[in-house]
């Protein structure tokens, strides 16, 4: 077993796990995020994404031990008081209908958005290439990053 | 699914880390990005029983320039070598070759030397390391050793480093004014591994082509050089280049499966030649 330490959402969480436990299963199992939810065995969905130290992962595919004194931030630690503005473009944008790629979707945008304020439909379609949506057909998810984006650089003004 | 059992050691150098894979014997294995590690052990297709993580190793880390080279250590995440500045300068083919790689998820943990050391043989790139003249340095517990792109490559999968070696950087020649480059990647999907890629790098001097090296991703257990068709490019004007495309594919034997037969691997390392190098010499 191995001793670790992450910075979750925000705060800090302790635990002992086995070598093999990936990260999404101790954020599901130990820690009970069950908002990151688990698409395939391949590292192909991205539905499991999260951020870690800031940039987009597949916690599928990160051990929880080489998390150790990482910061994490799941789709349950970007509202800050009321949801993250690409959360609400979501929601304005119809740009979900099952849900079970929206958590690695949303979470993604906001790492494409971090580093690209303004990307176009393009850099936004490429952006997003590993988050696979069964649903939607993309184009409300597009449409939902582009007014985000909008929205992120009219209040950083 | 979740992956059987191992031990894990996380070294704080690279020495420990050699020292690490040593005692730990044939089934002790590296763990970089772990981005096709982690797909495998989680269908239980590798079962190591000592993963050695090096992702945190600042010394096989970062990109450095070495007068007539650069050289890009092997933990430096896609993320970062694609963004580099010394990348960008001096070998812009593996910038745009690891832009095609996977996805910006996979590209924030996935590492330059993790997808040599790989060599799956649809990787993208191994084509543009063994295009670029690269040389492989390699720590083991004898020592270092230094490989040619062209001897590193040895088969599926399979490489020259032991079970105990680690690659610890990769030496990319600077190629100098004149070359340009690109490189075509057929696939059907997003984030989708090549069915063929093909990347070229030509140099022009008075309006033709006075040098041009290409190379082919999955046209065989490894990436190849197409020189049938780089002897046919030398000297070669815009005219010239359909014809050199032409023999792209001699000399190759890729496999079939369900995402294509080999005579369409074939036919598509021909139209993709054509393409890269047409790209590459900007007539
Ligand atoms: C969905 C998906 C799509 C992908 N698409 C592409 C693609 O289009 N093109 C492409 O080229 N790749 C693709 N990849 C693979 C990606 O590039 C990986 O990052 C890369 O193959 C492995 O790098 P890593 O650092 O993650 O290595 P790991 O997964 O950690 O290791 C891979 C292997 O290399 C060994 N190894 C790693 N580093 C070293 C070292 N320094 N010394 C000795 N041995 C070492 C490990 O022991 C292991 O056997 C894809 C992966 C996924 C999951
Ligand atoms: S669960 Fe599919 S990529 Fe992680
Ligand atoms: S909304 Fe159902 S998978 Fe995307």
């Amino acid at each position: 077993m191995h001793r670790i330490s992450v910075t979750v959402n925000g705060t800090t969480r302790e635990g002992e796990v086995e070598a093999r436990t990936l990260l999404v299963h101790w954020l599901r199992d130990s820690l009970g995020l069950a908002g990151t939810p688990i698409g395939c065995d391949t590292s192909n969905c991205g539905a499991c994404t999260v951020l870690m130290d800031g940039r987009s992962v597949k916690s599928c595919s990160v051990l929880a031990v080489q998390a150790d004194g990482s910061e994490v931030t799941t789709i349950q630690g970007l509202a800050n008081g009321e949801w993250h503005p690409v959360q609400k473009a979501f929601k304005e944008c119809h740009a979900l209908q099952c849900g079970y790629c929206t958590p690695g979707m949303i979470t993604a945008a906001v790492d494409l958005l971090g580093e690209n304020p303004d990307p176009t439909e393009e850099e936004i379609r490429h952006g997003l290439e590993g988050n696979l949506c069964r649903c939607t057909g993309y184009h409300n998810i597009v449409k939902a990053v582009e007014l985000a984006a909008g929205e992120m650089r009219e209040a950083a003004k | 699914m979740i992956p059987a059992a191992f031990d894990y050691v996380r070294p704080g150098s690279l020495d420990e880390a050699v020292r690490a894979l040593h005692e730990g014997g044939e089934d002790a294995k590296v763990l970089a990005g772990g981005q096709s590690l982690m797909p495998m052990l989680r269908m239980r297709l590798a079962t190591p029983s000592l993963l050695v993580d090096c992702s945190r190793l600042g010394e096989l880390r970062g990109v450095r320039d070495d007068g007539d080279a650069i050289v890009i250590g092997a933990g430096t995440p896609h993320h970062e070598v694609m963004h580099d500045a010394l990348v960008r300068a001096h070998a812009p083919l593996i910038a745009t070759v690891t832009a095609t790689v996977a996805d910006p998820a996979i590209r924030h943990r996935g590492t330059f030397g993790g997808s040599l050391a790989h060599a799956d043989p649809a990787a993208d790139l191994p084509t543009a390391a063994l295009v670029l003249g690269a040389q492989f340095s390699i720590v083991g517990p004898g020592g270092r050793r230094t490989v040619a792109a062209a001897d590193f490559f040895t088969d599926f999968f399979t490489t020259a480093l032991a079970a105990d070696e680690i690659l610890e950087s990769v030496r990319i020649p600077k190629l100098g004014d004149g070359w340009s480059f690109d490189y075509q990647k057929f696939n059907r999907t997003a984030q989708a591994w090549a069915i063929v890629g093909v990347a070229a790098a030509v140099r022009r001097s008075n309006g033709s082509i006075a040098e041009a090296r290409v190379g082919l991703t999955n046209m065989g257990a490894g990436p190849l050089r197409a020189s049938a068709t780089e002897a046919a490019l030398a000297g070669a004007g815009a005219d010239g280049i359909a014809a050199a495309a032409e023999q792209a594919a001699q000399n190759t034997s890729p496999t079939s499966d369900l995402h294509a037969q080999a005579d369409f691997r074939q036919h598509l390392a021909r139209v993709l030649t054509r393409r890269a190098v047409t790209n590459a010499a900007r007539f």
